[in-house]
């Protein structure tokens, strides 16, 4: 065992050294392997960050939310339905919810506006997000005029800036008291947007999903597994979409990798053969070969993986962002925390270094198996 | 649902295996069929060189297999989210009918790879390649198994859709439901648990002896796909209820899930790792006799059954680290 080792450091070291002595050849090829990892790494450490970006905000969402329809299109809920929800077994708790879509010609965007159930907001005085506060420029303190649909003008102040680390879901928000949310939107008493339940036991959700659906027949109820699947699909479609069109630059890549391991230049050639002159076998010159590729690759992917890391991490992804973000005049800011996966490292692995080591397997072959007689003559 | 990223490196690995492989079939068919190493003829030396190209490029589809059936399984783990009704790699793998047997046919093609790889480790280190025929007719017989695989790893995840609702661990390993894996998993857990070190112990023991001394190296493959065998039903009838600290849970892949902290990677890895070992001590012990092998394969079954060994009693202090650390009490003292 301590013998093959041995050998094999030799041969590491001794590949390093010509590695170092054809340094412009192999630092292009190290580059442009970087950028196909830089390339592919950084959509799929962007994606996983968003899709884990999901999953934590709709961690404390509800369970379920129950909406209205009337001839397809979301309703209003009209009185009486909370009370009747309240006689089904495993509902814990029970909200109606006000909330709605309002925009706004100044800045040609839309907001969503809701009833703060968590906090109390004096009548007049409004929350917003600070995607909003950043677009219409306003800060505490400043008074905001909205036309509403009925044609009157309602004047708020602002009261609080959400803070930037929710802006991910609350870029856009307004929040503002039950009653300046009736009056605005001109909504009678005891109607509701939706109702969210909270349930108790997770596996029941599904059960209380199909009672409520039997009890009221003109009702969806949309559960947040549901949401979390889609999102989770959606996220990694558009990323198997960017990776199968990365596919392209990667076929062009092998092709490169191809063409630079079997145009061995004439140096090369004579080292193969000066090597197998000195007693080298062909094993001996392929097993050299299969540690410039190792490290060639091994670098490669580090260097390609921590460019992506910081790209992705620490300067939000400017590159990807416009495809994988999707797009709006609201757009929230946001910082995504980072996170490695192995199932996403090993695919990484999958798809770089093992088209690199198949495309190099054959001009390897070629060059090992040189005469070194022939070399040396010609 | 093919794009997504795990997919799509499966299936661009699984299709450039079998592309290079079906480019090596007519190589192989010409070196079974014509190779002479008395021969000095042109065409000889052209054919001695081409298995170095051949002998690599095997190693190098057959490693990437073995990868291969850990990215499948982590994959589909990880997918379960994308379907109604599952909770874990079950959920996915029986989302349609090509699920399973996918599975199956990658773990067959693993044993088979890594058995090759002995025999090509073997045969590389004698002079004069004495397996050479053997082992490209072992290839040619392993070209059908990759196809089976590859084409049922097609089908199965060209059929994968999200808006079928597929069924839960719960429903496939419980003890209500018919089937083979419902009579494991109602398998009673006491003799089932001697069993289960009862086997590991013949198979560690049986490869130490071998170690020792060329001896009895068919009994350690032999012994070594029971255990294998009996580890996956201890695994259903009772290492993952320890796990789970459930008395009716038995599913043997969510034990892979982040939510037990990854114990099935520890329980699984060594287990395969020691069963290939294991079966390779048994494939070399047919060419034992061939001169120039006589002096290699004892050194080489060693290593191998030395490796076997350990790995079969890393399956069992794994085992025995799940059961006591557990809060479960399945056998009253």
């Amino acid at each position: 065992m301590n013998v093959w080792i041995e050998k094999q450091k030799y041969l590491i070291d001794f590949t390093l050294a010509s590695l170092a002595r054809r340094k412009a050849k192999n630092l292009g090829l190290l580059l442009v392997y970087s950028l196909i990892v830089f390339l592919l790494a950084s959509v799929m450490l962007f994606t996983h960050a968003l899709r884990q970006a999901a999953n934590e905000l709709l961690a404390g969402a509800p369970e379920i939310v129950l909406q209205r329809m009337v001839a397809g299109r979301h309703d209003l809920i009209p009185p009486g339905y909370l009370e009747r929800i309240a006689r089904l077994r495993g509902v814990l708790e029970k909200q109606g919810r006000l909330w709605g879509y309002y925009y706004d010609p100044v800045v040609k965007a839309n907001y969503t506006f809701m009833v703060a159930d968590d906090r109390l907001l004096a009548p007049g005085t409004l929350v917003v997000g600070a995607g909003l506060a950043r677009t219409r420029g306003v800060a505490p303190g400043n008074l905001i005029s909205f036309r509403a649909y009925s044609g009157k003008l309602f004047t708020f102040s602002i009261a609080d800036i959400l803070p930037a680390k929710s802006e991910l879901v609350s870029a856009d928000l307004v929040l503002l008291g039950e009653a300046d949310f009736r009056a605005f939107f001109d909504i009678p008493p005891g109607h509701y947007t939706d109702i969210t339940l909270r349930v108790a036991n997770p596996l029941e959700v599904r059960n209380i999903a199909s009672k409520l659906a039997q009890q009221f027949p003109d009702s969806r109820p949309i559960l947040r597994e549901e949401i979390l699947r889609t999102y989770d699909s959606i996220f990694s479609w558009r990323e198997g979409i960017v990776l199968a069109l990365a596919t392209l630059a990667l076929l062009a890549f092998a092709i490169l990798a191809w063409e630079k391991a079997s145009g061995l230049s004439a140096d090369e050639r004579r080292e193969i053969g000066i090597l197998k002159a000195i007693g080298w076998d062909t094993g001996d010159v392929l097993r050299m070969k299969f540690w410039e590729g190792a490290m060639l690759s091994l670098s490669a992917f580090l260097l390609g993986y921590l460019a992506a890391y910081l790209h992705v991490f620490h300067f939000s992804a400017s590159l990807l962002a416009p495809v994988l973000k999707g797009w709006a005049v609201l757009y929230p800011r946001f910082e995504l925390s980072p996170v490695i996966d192995g199932l996403q490292v090993t695919t990484l692995f999958f798809f770089t270094v093992f088209p690199y080591a198949a495309a190099t397997l054959v001009p390897i072959w070629r060059a090992a198996i040189s005469d070194p007689d022939a070399v040396m003559r010609g | 649902m093919i794009f997504q990223p795990a997919i799509l490196a499966l299936l661009l690995s699984s299709l450039l295996c079998i592309g290079l492989l079906l480019a090596a079939a007519p190589y192989a068919i010409d070196l079974i069929r014509h190779w002479d190493l008395a021969s000095g003829s042109e065409r000889q030396l052209l054919r001695e060189r081409r298995t170095y190209l051949l002998s690599t490029l095997l190693a190098f589809v057959f490693a990437t297999q073995l990868v291969a059936l850990a990215l499948f399984v982590f994959n589909a783990d990880r997918m379960a989210s994308l379907f109604v009704g599952a909770m874990c790699a079950v959920g996915t793998l029986q989302a349609n009918a090509f699920g399973f047997p996918a599975l199956l046919a990658q773990i067959l093609v693993f044993f088979l790879a890594a058995v090759w790889l002995v025999i090509n480790h073997v045969d590389t280190q004698a002079p004069d390649y004495p397996l050479l025929r053997i082992k490209y007719v072992l290839l040619l017989c392993l070209l059908p198994f990759l196809l089976a695989a590859g084409v049922l790893q097609w089908r199965f995840f060209l059929a994968l859709r999200a808006d079928v609702i597929t069924s839960c661990c719960g429903s496939l390993f419980s003890d209500a439901t018919p089937g083979v894996t419902a009579e494991l998993a109602a398998a009673p857990p006491l003799p089932t648990l001697l069993a289960f070190y009862l086997s590991l112990a013949l198979a560690t023991g049986c490869a130490l002896l071998h170690r020792r001394g060329p001896r009895a190296g068919h009994l350690v493959a032999l012994l070594s796909a029971v255990a294998f065998a009996v580890t996956m039903a201890a695994v259903l009838a009772f290492i993952s209820l320890y796990v789970y600290e459930h008395p009716h849970h038995h599913c043997p892949f969510c034990i892979l899930k982040p939510d037990y902290s990854y114990q099935g990677y520890a329980l699984y890895v060594p287990l395969f790792v020691g069963t290939a070992a294991g079966l390779g001590v048994g494939a070399v012990q047919a060419f034992a006799r061939v001169p120039s092998l006589q002096s290699i394969i004892p050194g080489v079954a060693g290593r191998l059954a030395g490796l076997a060994a350990a790995m079969f009693i890393a399956v069992a202090v794994v085992a025995l680290l799940i059961i006591i650390n557990s809060r479960l009490l399945l056998i009253d003292n």
